[in-house]
Order: structure tokens, then C-alpha cells, then sequence
């Protein structure tokens, strides 16, 4: 990694290069766009690009999961008699 | 790999770290220690329970889909147990909001002095090249509470935000297919039907 060159600034780096290379790594395995390729020759800028483009979509996944479920706890307030029945699901 | 993970107690989290370590050597011995905090069913099943009682509550009022997103996210972030900073963002800018609609004009003021750092940081640490720091920036900016953070923090932040929002979208996919497999049957048949085949079956 190109991170290399800055060890020479000494001033307030309190966190090294091998540490900040762990956490990428780490960051690599969970993602699982980068997963799932070789591993070997994915660069720290891939890695932070496909962790921004995997957190996006799982905000639009729950967005999208929190629009069914109000859309579903409308419609089951919306019966009565069934609702006692979700409710004792939900409780 | 492994020992690696275990003298490491700069990283935030000593504590945790070692206690789901030792409960992860049973499962794994490559896996990352603090995922398996996410990724226990145990886990997904208290913010299950969690998320369907704060749901209750919300729907009395309005079941904005809005509403049910800021819900799973504060259950989300109470699950953290405050020990991360994303939680801890997540549940202070909720007062932030509220205090933001009433006191509008005063956080305005707050607001122009947070662009300077941005610069400030790149004169000091210009450890990545620009396009890395740029994303790093980004990534900042979609973790709640890192946008003023270092690298590291932000890292090391999206390292546990990720398990935690994949937890988030299984437990609301599974609650969602749970109400909608009870609202779709108790529709199609009638209420007494429904009663009689719950209560006993006809033998």
C-alpha cells in the first residue's frame, strides 16, 4: 500500500500503517461484493468504494422494509378482530 | 490470525472482544470477534421482540414508514448497548431533531463551523492519497456520528455498523413476512374459521 510514505509524519499519528491495513482488511471480509473475489489485488480505494455502495443498499433495503411493514401495520389496525389475534403474535 | 485479534486493546472494546471471543472459539476460530454479536440468532431475536414492542407504540400514532425506520434504527442502536459511536449518534440526533424544529435559527450557527475541519484534516494527515481520503469522507458521512471522525474511528465503525444493519434487515424482513402471512390468512377466511382451526383441530 501506498500508506508507507507517511511514517515519516510523526506528529499526532498515533495509529499505524499495519493497524489501519488491519481494519481494511477486516472491512474487506465483511462486504460481500469483495469477498467473494480474489482477494490478493484489491486496492484500500475498492474496498472503501464497494463499503459505501454496500451501505447505501442496505439503508435502502430497510427503508424499503420499513415502508412494507407501515404499510402492513395499517392494514392490520385497520381489522379489529384480527388485530387482537396480532397483537398476541406481536406480544 | 487469531492472536492477532486478542492483543489488540487499543481497538475500542477490550472487554467485549475477549468475552465473544472466548464464546466464538466453540463456533470459529477465523471469524472477527465482535460479529458474532450481530450475527447470533439470540441477538436478532431480542431486537426482534424489541423492534415489534417499539412498533406497537408507534403505531398507535402514525405508522409513517418513516416513523417505523427511525423505530428499528433506535432499537437498532439501544442493541449496541451504547458502546459504539454510531449507536450513541443515532440516539442523541434524536433529541438533535427535536430540538432542531424548535430552535431552528440557533443551530444554523452551529452548523457553518464544521466545513473548516474538513480542510484542516487534509493539511495534517495526508496519509492516503486524495481519491482515498474522498471516499473515506463518504463513508463517514453514511455512518451515523463518524463524519468528523479519522480514518481509523470511521473504520473500525463500519466494521461493526455493517453486521448490525444486516441483523437490522433480516429481523425486519422476517417481521414483515411474519404480519404478512398472518394478515393474508386471517383475511381470506373468515374470523370464526380462523378461531376454530387455532383453537383445536377436528379430530
Amino acid at each position: 500500500m501506498s500508506s508507507r510514505r507517511s511514517r515519516q509524519q510523526s506528529s499526532s499519528t498515533r495509529i499505524s500503517d499495519d493497524q489501519i491495513i488491519d481494519l481494511v482488511s477486516k472491512l474487506r471480509q465483511l462486504v460481500p461484493e469483495i469477498r467473494d473475489r480474489r482477494s490478493d489485488k484489491v486496492s484500500a480505494s475498492k474496498v472503501l468504494q464497494e463499503t459505501c455502495n454496500y451501505i447505501r443498499s442496505l439503508h435502502r433495503e430497510v427503508d424499503d422494509l420499513s415502508e412494507r411493514l407501515s404499510q402492513l401495520l395499517a392494514t392490520i389496525d385497520a381489522d379489529s378482530p384480527e388485530a387482537a389475534i396480532i397483537r398476541s403474535l406481536i406480544n | 490470525m487469531a492472536s492477532s485479534l486478542t492483543v489488540n486493546p487499543s481497538v475500542g472494546g477490550g472487554d467485549r472482544s475477549r468475552e465473544s471471543h472466548r464464546a466464538k472459539k466453540k463456533k470459529k476460530s477465523s471469524a472477527p470477534t465482535k460479529h458474532a454479536k450481530w450475527k447470533s440468532h439470540a441477538q436478532q431475536q431480542l431486537y426482534s421482540s424489541k423492534l415489534r414492542q417499539a412498533l406497537a407504540r408507534v403505531n398507535t400514532s402514525a405508522s409513517r414508514p418513516k416513523a417505523v425506520r427511525e423505530a428499528a434504527d433506535r432499537v437498532l442502536a439501544v442493541a449496541a448497548r451504547g458502546r459504539t459511536r454510531w449507536s450513541r449518534a443515532i440516539l442523541t440526533n434524536r433529541l438533535k431533531l427535536k430540538f432542531r424544529q424548535h430552535h431552528h435559527h440557533k443551530r444554523q450557527t452551529l452548523l457553518a463551523p464544521t466545513k473548516k475541519p474538513r480542510f484542516g484534516v487534509l493539511r495534517l494527515r495526508p496519509k492516503t492519497l486524495p481519491a482515498v481520503h474522498r471516499k473515506v469522507r463518504l463513508l463517514g458521512r453514511l455512518v451515523p456520528g463518524c463524519r468528523k471522525e479519522p480514518l481509523p474511528v470511521i473504520l473500525e465503525e463500519a466494521i461493526d455498523y455493517i453486521p448490525a444493519l444486516e441483523m437490522q434487515v433480516r429481523a425486519m424482513a422476517a417481521l414483515a413476512d411474519l404480519l404478512l402471512g398472518s394478515s393474508s390468512s386471517s383475511s381470506s377466511s373468515s374470523s370464526s374459521s380462523a378461531a376454530a382451526s387455532t383453537s383445536a383441530p377436528p379430530n
